[in-house]
């Protein structure tokens, strides 16, 4: 079971870690793993809380370097490409807990988004030459066209990030991360403190990005409905280990995994 | 006391809406105008014109030291090491410190035969501020890793460190006789700047100073504006917001700092320059710790990350500190009988004013709009959760 996906891993895989080792001192955050997210799938990564879900995730977007083990976006290392080089690559995420920029409005914050992405060094801002000015038009347009297309009104998109609801501020967090143009897109928690409406709202979003802009998902949820609904393969950790992988009905029946939520039946 | 506030709020947007959108344009296009025609209104040497041209050279700090400390919010304590740098780099090779070099660019007919490298004021300033550039990337590169408290440690060493090697270095030799500074004795006979058609610069007639260090502020004032509204202005903010979530944006966290801290100590190191010729010397005793304080509180007098108000700080305690306290109120107490004089402790009187403006308008006098906004919401905010309270009151009973 716990060698299950990295025998023969599929040769289009988006992302990948392989055999990725994290230690904090003496402390195993994570131990031996290896996940595959393939093209333009959705894969979820459960497990209970300090199970090492967020280190796996900051040492795929580069925040964390891992003791052993290295990180593939397709067939390139990222093993120890810094976080922002990462975000170039095409690679985006989201934070468990919000972390927008508070103090810079919403369509600003997706501008933030698309700073890899654009060209205008100091000199640039300096002189603004047409290009600079045109490049600026052209981010701040799109930024606006994101965050429609997550589902915000008008009327917000020059609030500042910290006056926005908790449900609108999840979606431009997610606007800033496509505004990167990424690749593989990584949300941590995105359904936290959601009711079931909003949840399902933002699994048929997935899908919709998946769909549309062709993009590779993995995401830490913790809403089994979500998982079960959206995902085509699940990963769960547990202690810092991969106790199961597969699809959402297999790993469900688990009886590691059951035992991992549940606890132990005498 | 809220309702008063919301309604004060209610009429300024009500004014602001009547304006035409150009108005901010057409303000700022009048303040210029009023600040070149200036010195036709006092007289051409007079203790008030001194005071304004030093006033202005420290809004030209204050507007450096901003993009460090309002911008990118990295704290520095230390950025008097830019003002001495910048002053240094004008007194090596504007004047005739270094005896045994003979290099003259661009300078008067009188300075020509003089012994020493003479270089152009022009070539000096973009040579200090080249210099400065350069020096805050080397101390940031290995400073800048480090967050919030621990740079202003390490900036505030720095700081330190300068102004002892200022003072030392009349005893390192650089060869020939000739040593890096002059210590306490200062380099003097500084050159004044010189323009071929203008002629060269002397102290008894302050206009042409005053025009140039306005020049000089406009330059770095226009700078400034370019840069809060670009793709690197915004990376600052984010950055000083929160820095992992601008890191992961795909913002490079080192070099954006550096560009942020070596575009202030250029501009420190401008103003420095202005400074070593204005003074006619450069001093080590003038490199004290307590400068970069005194910067620092220019800057959040005027509003932490507001160009304007760093303009306005820097104005407001030029003043002060140099024509209000020293020519205006300098014989107040004495004619209450008190028996000491103003200028003794202007140190107590600008840390009283500090303590005023925290309690009164701890945003500064002219707030970042970011700043603005953000306070006006935490209003509105107390104000629903107080509504919402008293709901639940009424609901209880």
């Amino acid at each position: 079971m716990n060698s299950a996906g990295t025998s023969a891993p599929p040769a289009s895989a988006a992302l990948r870690a392989v055999h990725v080792t994290k230690k904090f001192g003496g402390l195993d955050a994570l131990k031996d793993i290896s996940i595959d997210v393939p093209q333009s799938s959705i894969v979820s990564l459960i497990g209970p809380n300090g199970a090492g879900k967020t280190t796996l995730f900051n040492m795929l977007t580069g925040l964390y370097r891992p003791t052993e083990g290295s990180i593939l976006l397709g067939e390139r290392d990222i093993t120890r490409a810094r976080a922002d080089v990462i975000t170039g690559y095409g690679v985006a995420r989201t934070f468990q807990n919000i972390r927008l920029f508070g103090a810079m409005t919403a369509t600003e914050n997706v501008m933030i988004g698309h700073h890899a992405r654009m060209r205008a060094g100091l000199f640039g801002a300096i002189l603004r030459p047409p290009w600079v000015r045109r490049e600026e038009r052209e981010t701040r347009a799109r930024a606006r066209e994101l965050l429609a297309y997550v589902g915000l009104h008008e009327s917000v998109f020059d609030r500042l990030a910290s006056q926005l609801s908790y449900g609108d501020q999840r979606r431009v967090e997610i606007a800033r991360a496509l505004a990167s143009q990424p690749e593989v897109l990584l949300l941590d928690e995105p359904t936290a403190g959601m009711n079931p409406r909003e949840s399902h709202a933002l699994t048929e979003f997935m899908r919709k990005l998946r769909d549309e802009l062709e993009l590779t998902i993995l995401l830490i949820e913790h809403d089994m409905k979500v998982v079960m609904d959206v995902s085509e393969r699940v990963t769960v950790l547990d202690y810092g280990e991969k106790i199961a992988e597969g699809e959402p009905a297999e790993v469900r029946t688990n009886p590691r995994v059951i035992e991992a939520y549940l606890g132990r039946q005498e | 006391m809220s309702e008063l506030r919301a309604q004060l709020r209610e009429w300024r947007d009500a004014v602001q809406k009547r304006l035409p959108p150009w108005r901010s344009r057409a303000l700022a296009g009048l303040l210029i105008v009023i600040g070149i025609v200036l010195p036709f209104f006092f007289p051409p040497s007079s203790g008030f014109m001194n005071a304004t041209i030093i006033a202005v050279a420290y809004a030209v700090m204050a507007l450096g030291l901003n993009v460090v400390v309002g911008f990118a919010g990295l704290l520095d304590l230390g950025y008097v090491a830019f003002y001495a740098l910048g002053a240094y780099s004008l007194g090596w090779f504007g004047s005739g410190f270094f005896f045994k070099a003979h290099v003259h660019v661009l300078v008067s007919p009188v300075t020509r035969t003089l012994p020493g490298i003479h270089l152009n004021f022009i070539l000096l300033l973009a040579g200090a501020a080249i210099i400065c550039a350069v020096a805050g990337m080397l101390i940031g590169l290995p400073t800048l890793r480090l967050r919030g408290d621990y740079i202003a440690i390490v900036t505030l060493a720095f700081g330190e460190i300068i102004g002892v090697v200022a003072v030392n270095g009349q005893s390192v030799g650089v060869g020939g006789g000739m040593t890096l500074t002059a210590g306490n004795l200062g380099i003097s006979a500084v050159d004044q700047p010189y323009f071929p058609g203008i002629g060269l610069f002397d102290l008894l007639n302050l206009r042409p100073w005053y025009w140039l260090i306005l020049a000089i502020m406009l330059f770095v004032l226009f700078v400034n504006l370019r840069l809060r509204d670009s793709r690197l202005g915004r990376a600052w903010i984010a950055l000083r917001e929160d820095e992992i979530a601008a890191v992961s944006m795909g913002i490079p966290l080192v070099r954006t700092k550096l560009l942020a801290y070596s575009i202030g100590a250029a501009f420190g190191g401008m103003s420095g320059a202005f400074f070593g010729t204005y003074y006619t010397e450069v001093n080590a005793g003038q490199f004290q710790f307590g400068f970069s304080i005194f910067i620092l509180a220019m800057v959040i007098i005027g509003g932490l990350g507001s160009i304007w108000g760093a303009v306005v700080g820097g104005l407001a305690l030029g003043y002060i500190n140099n024509y209000l306290i020293p020519d205006v109120l300098n014989g107040l107490p004495g004619k209450f009988g008190l028996n000491f004089q103003l200028t003794q402790v202007e140190f107590g009187i600008f840390g009283f004013l500090l303590v005023i403006m925290m309690l009164l308008r701890p945003q500064g006098l002219i707030p970042e709009r970011r700043r603005r906004l953000e306070l006006t919401a935490k209003i509105a905010a107390e104000d629903s959760q107080l509504m919402e309270a008293q709901g639940t009151i009424g609901g209880s009973t």
